[in-house]
């Protein structure tokens, strides 16, 4: 029966049991306490920022780019939002809007240099590494900004009221049956044979379950946080847009062969650039709900973030020779990172420990990639 | 009593379920030459990769015996020092070293502290003479031409004592000089007692060199049997499984208007002194085949460059398609002007091999399956790709497959399905049987006539003179960027192109 699974899906378990094991290790080892509503409720809250940044970046890497100056960007965006804020006291939203613009632009300026002058993204990227944070540096005098107004604390602080939190979940868990109903109706009417209906419906049943519990945690602590919301809506605008929209597939042709894609009328140039606006975009969302947390815009901000942006993407099965990932693989790398982090802070585990650790799961992650693809 | 060298015992490999070998013997003797014939897809490389450790022992069933003992080989390694060696058809040499260091990489003589350069250089020399290779041990292996980094491959073999030698395809790229050199060596070989298992597609050297030839279709092993009581048309019934009336299906179409004007076309790289096409004019009409022969770096490929806009140096041409001057700036102008084009080089600019069959084809026409928000409607584009899966007779199992698993003639056929689908008045096809097994050849002349029957019309760039010669109506001869001839089809041999291709002056253009 294994040979018929497909490596995707493979990962797809590999990932799962990872994170099992690592909650089951961490709840014994806290007594408990790693799996309590409010530790639940801090570590996905934790997730929120990688996480969407990690949307972003897996479509960079499947178009067999990279983007090293999110972090920097993230901090420079942050620092923006802070600054309309508390300097010139701009409305909410405003401010949201004005940010995610500057992020659209600033990604575009990336993809610019990357699609339409050829240099290697690696470098312009690293530019911006340096550049943005010079620019964040400068503009706030290397001084923090704060402290930002209650409504912009929203974003990044607050909880869904239950009554929503609840509803909104309940639609989630229709639409999932729903979808796997129509995909293997689809199927049929093409005649393509379709897997075990119970195999299906049982994948559908264990992702209702898994919400219904995280939704049971999180409204016994607080409710449903905010950026928590933000960031499942953004996973399923991207999920939809890699699967099913003609950009997401040209991006993983991009991935997959340049050359062919672009033999066949593809505007790669133009792909390429929107795939950097893309990302930008998703750095503001990330930016925004960092100084909302905060309640401040700090000069350090976002520093080394975008080293956990790629390494949740590459442990969740993104390959960066391109043309393969996929979000939801992303968003589970990030999840695994923050599961880590969380749970060798609760027991005290020194810093230097936690880089080790999560230096040798990324290494691990990958090479078991590499072998699981071999055997294939 | 001669030994048997080599005993291959009903070989079965299977993948995911899928039999790709079924029950496959073969064997052979000191000094000779046994030929594998087969469509591609049908089992052969599978076969060798058994043979040469690729597929280690156990991952298949059946049993190899090599000088009467069992192989249990793991790795190439393994093969190679039993002397059982492969020579690739991407060859496996290292560019920037010399022939030297390149025959001896990984198995260097001297010491760990020093190497013994004379010994080596003293051995290479040996080895050059005994395959005829007339340059230096230093030489760089770029400095070499195809066929002279084929005959190096061969020395390095030699050096590995070798015992038997699988030569995968080795004349596919090679000059006609350079092609008489290696099979003079392989036969000089035999003499000396190596054995050599022959995989080509070009008939008529299988003919020549072996003394046995295996016919494998389908993974199943066809017959072995004698060369010498074989015709060339006995081995393609039985790679095909059905008599092939003809090897060119000729039909008679109409030949309309003139569709395409091209006027001045010109093309050089920057920086370049010589022009890659030099003031280039011709025309095309409605419903024809026009052929372009012409030796390789005549300007073929780039003249098509320039017509579907992706050259990538300078280039101007007048081009009027249908009465309306047209300015191709980009392949996706070219497209949408109604020009497509199947390329050259299938890998590098034809498929994306890890994504599937289906999504392959219509990766040039995914706008139309979309909405205003760029969602792909899945089932009009699953409609299409069934079809057209069915109408070219791509042999998938499954529209999902990636397409890097079929052969190399069904890429073919899905890359020109993706060019269909974006309903061109021209279709360009760059070299479109190379590496292509004959009835996937076959099927894809059957669909060009078709094709002009309903009114395209077809420019096809090959190197097979008696395929363009068979196919077109009308053959344009390239020489060194210019055009130098125009002949109908009719009462032109394959000489009178040659003629025109190779010799200086001007031809009745």
């Amino acid at each position: 029966m294994f040979k018929t699974i497909k490596t995707s899906q493979l990962q797809l378990f590999a990932m799962l049991a990872a994170m099992l094991l690592i909650v089951v290790f961490f709840s014994i080892a806290t007594d408990g306490a790693f799996i309590s509503p409010r530790n639940i409720s801090n570590l996905i809250r934790q997730t929120a920022i990688v996480g969407v940044l990690a949307i972003g970046m897996v479509f960079v890497i499947i178009s067999a780019e990279i983007d090293l100056s999110v972090g920097s960007m993230m901090g420079l965006l942050g620092g923006i939002a802070a600054i309309l804020d508390v300097w010139f006291n701009f409305p909410i939203l405003l401010t949201v809007l004005v940010t995610v613009v500057a992020g659209l632009v600033l990604g575009l300026f990336n993809g610019w240099w990357v699609a339409y002058q050829r240099v290697p993204s690696f470098i312009v990227t690293l530019a911006g590494m340096l550049a943005f944070r010079g620019i964040l540096v400068g503009l706030t005098d290397g001084a923090t900004v704060a402290p930002t107004s209650s409504s912009l604390a929203i974003i990044g602080q607050s909880y869904i009221p239950s009554g929503w939190g609840i509803s909104v979940v309940g639609l989630l868990c229709l639409g999932l049956v729903a979808k796997v109903y129509a995909r293997r109706k689809a199927r049929k009417q093409h005649g393509v044979e379709n897997k075990a209906a119970k195999f299906e419906y049982a994948k559908a049943f264990v992702a209702v379950v898994v919400l219904l519990v995280l939704l049971y945690a999180l409204e016994s602590y607080r409710g449903i946080p905010t950026p928590i919301l933000i960031m499942g809506g953004l996973i399923l605008i991207a999920t939809y847009v890699a699967k099913r929209t003609a950009f997401g597939r040209r991006v993983y042709a991009i991935g997959g062969n340049i050359e062919a894609t672009r033999m066949s009328g593809v505007n790669v140039e133009r792909t390429k650039m929107l795939v950097f606006g893309f990302n930008g975009m998703m750095v503001a969302v990330a930016a925004l709900i960092l100084t909302s947390r905060l309640g401040a815009g700090s000069p350090a901000a976002g520093n080394m973030a975008e080293l956990d942006a790629i390494a949740a993407c590459v442990i969740g099965g993104t390959s960066l020779a391109g043309g393969v990932g996929a979000v939801f693989g992303a968003i589970m790398g990030a999840l695994i990172m923050a599961s880590l982090d969380n749970g060798m802070s609760m027991l005290d585990v020194p810093t230097f420990w936690q880089l080790i650790v999560k230096g040798m799961i990324l290494l691990l992650a990958v090479w078991l990639d590499v072998k699981t693809k071999k055997a294939q | 009593m001669k030994q048997t060298l080599l005993d291959m015992r009903s070989i079965v490999k299977s993948f995911s379920g899928v039999r790709a070998l079924n029950g496959v013997s073969i064997q052979l003797d000191r000094g000779e030459v046994l030929s594998i014939c087969g469509e591609n897809g049908s089992g052969k490389s599978t076969l060798m990769k058994v043979l040469s450790g690729v597929w280690p022992f156990g991952s298949y069933e059946g049993e190899i015996f090599f000088e009467g003992n069992l192989v249990r080989a793991s790795t190439i390694r393994d093969t190679e020092a039993l002397g059982i060696v492969i020579i690739h058809q991407e060859l496996a040499l290292v560019k920037e070293l010399s022939v030297m260091e390149n025959i001896f990489l990984g198995n260097e003589l001297g010491s760990f502290a020093r190497l013994n350069d004379e010994e080596m250089h003293r051995r290479t020399s040996e080895l050059l003479a005994r395959v005829k290779l007339d340059v230096l041990p230093d030489t760089p292996i770029r400095d070499l031409g195809v066929g002279q980094q084929q005959l190096v491959e061969i020395a390095k073999a030699l050096n590995k004592n070798v015992k038997l030698l699988i030569l995968d395809e080795p004349t596919s790229s090679l000059t006609t000089t350079e092609i008489d050199i290696l099979l003079n060596i392989v036969s000089e070989l035999k003499q000396q007692g190596i054995a050599c298992i022959y995989i080509s597609h070009k008939l008529d050297e299988v003919l020549a060199l072996s003394d046995w030839v295996t016919v494998i279709r389908d993974g199943d092993h066809i017959d072995t049997k004698v060369a010498a009581q074989l015709t060339q048309n006995d081995i393609i019934s039985m790679m095909v499984g059905r008599e092939l009336d003809e090897l060119f299906p000729r039909e008679e179409h109409d030949i309309g208007e003139v569709v395409l004007r091209v006027k001045h076309a010109t093309a050089k790289q920057a920086g370049a002194t010589r022009a890659q096409v030099e003031d280039v004019s011709f025309e095309l009409r409605h419903g024809e085949i026009l052929g372009i022969a012409g030796l390789i770096g005549s300007g073929r490929t780039e003249l098509m460059q320039c017509l579907y806009g992706s050259y990538d140096g300078d280039y101007e041409a007048e081009i009027e398609l249908e009465g309306r001057i047209i300015n191709i700036r980009s392949q996706r102008v070219a497209l949408e002007a109604g020009i497509a084009m199947v390329p050259e080089d299938r890998k590098r600019h034809g498929i994306v091999p890890i994504m599937s069959v289906g999504r392959n084809i219509t990766l040039s026409v995914l706008g139309q399956y979309s909405s205003w928000f760029g969602a792909v409607n899945e089932d009009k584009e699953s409609n299409d790709i069934d079809d057209y899966i069915e109408q070219l007779k791509v042999k998938t199992a499954s529209a999902d497959l990636s397409i890097k698993n079929l052969s190399g003639g069904n890429q073919q056929k899905a890359i020109i399905a993706k060019c269909l689908l974006t309903h061109p008045k021209i279709l360009i096809l760059d070299e479109p049987t190379r590496g292509i097994d004959v009835g996937a050849k076959y099927e894809i002349y059957k669909l060009m006539f078709a094709l002009v029957k309903q009114g395209m019309s077809i420019i096809m760039v090959s190197s097979e003179l008696s395929e363009v010669i068979g196919i077109s109506d009308r053959v344009l001869v390239m020489h060194e960027g210019r055009l130098k001839g125009q002949f109908d089809y009719q009462g032109l041999t394959q000489e009178m192109i040659m003629n025109c291709a190779i010799k200086e002056g001007v031809a009745n253009v």
